[in-house]
């Protein structure tokens, strides 16, 4: 009985810890302003739309990898996952909820769209220094 | 012996604490994350002791069990050091380190008591199933003791973004362990599969903090209520 209620709490403290800290990657790529090259390849909106989250998944699987920001990129697709399917199962019930997942949606994407502006810049740098040397 | 999936796991949690440490040093907050980093050490330290015995005595060995099981309250204990240490953080401006300091340390020697008295009560092997015993419990009084911190942080307008993403990533990793735990004593043939979760998710923590020391500035803040689950309709 006590497992099951602490398993029960841990589980509901896991998303009220995992839902803030997924929002707090995510707010702080949002001053982040993208450069020309990115946005004319991922072809954003203003502003993002989640449509295009898995489209720029992929061309950032297309970069080099870096491993300071692999768990970062994991949680916030995780997180993207679970408000997707906030939006459909609120899609006739509640309209308000519908229009926030939209938007949270969106910025996911901008939050990979900014990811694979660093990796193209990461990889730039390690050209320009491999050219270099 | 464990095959090389574990190794690398286990190398990359290494070079994942010793990374924490180093970008603590870099951006100069070593001394005000001392606890954090302390922890970080030590779990280097721990690291490199189980991969000794691990090649020495083998997985299966009693004194790889034993030196796991002890490491792992060790750590535990510290862990739990860290996150008080947020809370002085935290609190700084209020004065009151002292009285957190007393009040953590009462709260662990009654944690260790209640564990005493269970244990006592079911095992005849009481050190070791102490240990044992007492991680579990901490992960679960670390993780309210989170939940407390971050309902806190929450209630403040700015924030240090460095400081709210060690609150979370922190908690996450407790909640994790937490329900790990609590759904092994549910079904304890389970153990065995959660366990394989373990190394996996004790990356993530260092992961988190490597990223917090690396990526976030010093200056940035934040306000934690524009990110918490209540604050969906804004």
């Amino acid at each position: 009985m006590i497992a099951a209620l602490i398993l029960g709490c841990s589980i509901v403290f896991f998303l009220q810890f995992f839902v803030p800290y997924c929002r707090s990657l995510i707010a702080a790529s949002s001053n982040h302003i993208l450069s020309p090259e990115v946005r004319d390849v991922t072809g954003l909106t203003t502003p993002a739309s989640g449509e295009d989250f898995h489209r720029v998944i992929q061309l950032l699987h297309l970069c080099p990898d870096r491993p300071e920001d692999r768990g970062e990129i994991r949680a916030v697709g995780i997180y993207f996952e679970m408000v997707d399917f906030l939006k459909t199962v609120s899609r006739s019930i509640a309209p308000s909820v519908r229009t926030w997942t939209e938007r949270e949606l969106g910025r996911c994407t901008y939050f990979a769209a900014v990811a694979l502006d660093r990796r193209v810049a990461f990889s730039r740098d390690l050209l320009a220094q491999q050219i270099e040397a | 012996m464990p095959g090389s999936a574990s190794y690398a796991i286990l190398f990359l949690g290494t070079l994942l604490e010793a990374l924490v440490v180093v970008c603590a040093i870099r951006r100069k907050v070593f001394r005000k994350y001392f606890v954090l980093n302390l922890y970080m050490a030590l779990c280097l330290l721990v690291s490199w002791g189980r991969h000794y015995i691990l090649a020495r005595e083998g997985l299966a060995s009693l004194n790889y069990r034993y030196f796991y099981f002890y490491t792992d309250a060790l750590l535990t204990i510290v862990l739990y050091f860290s996150l008080i240490s947020l809370y002085v953080s935290v609190f700084e401006e209020m004065k009151v380190g002292r009285y957190l300091r007393l009040g953590a340390v009462l709260l662990l020697a009654g944690t260790s008591w209640f564990t005493y008295a269970v244990v006592s009560q079911s095992s005849h092997k009481i050190l070791t199933y102490f240990a044992f015993e007492l991680s579990q419990n901490l992960y679960f009084v670390g993780l309210v003791l989170t939940y407390v911190l971050w309902a806190a942080v929450l209630k403040m307008r700015q924030t240090p973004a460095l400081l709210v993403q060690l609150v979370l990533s922190l908690g996450i990793y407790f909640s994790f362990f937490a329900a790990c735990y609590a759904l092994s004593n549910l079904h304890p043939t389970l153990y065995s599969r959660v366990s394989v979760l373990f190394p996996v998710v004790g990356c993530l923590l260092p992961l988190s903090w490597v990223y917090a020391f690396w990526r976030v500035p010093n200056e940035a803040r934040l306000s934690p209520a524009r990110l918490a689950m209540a604050g969906v309709s804004r």
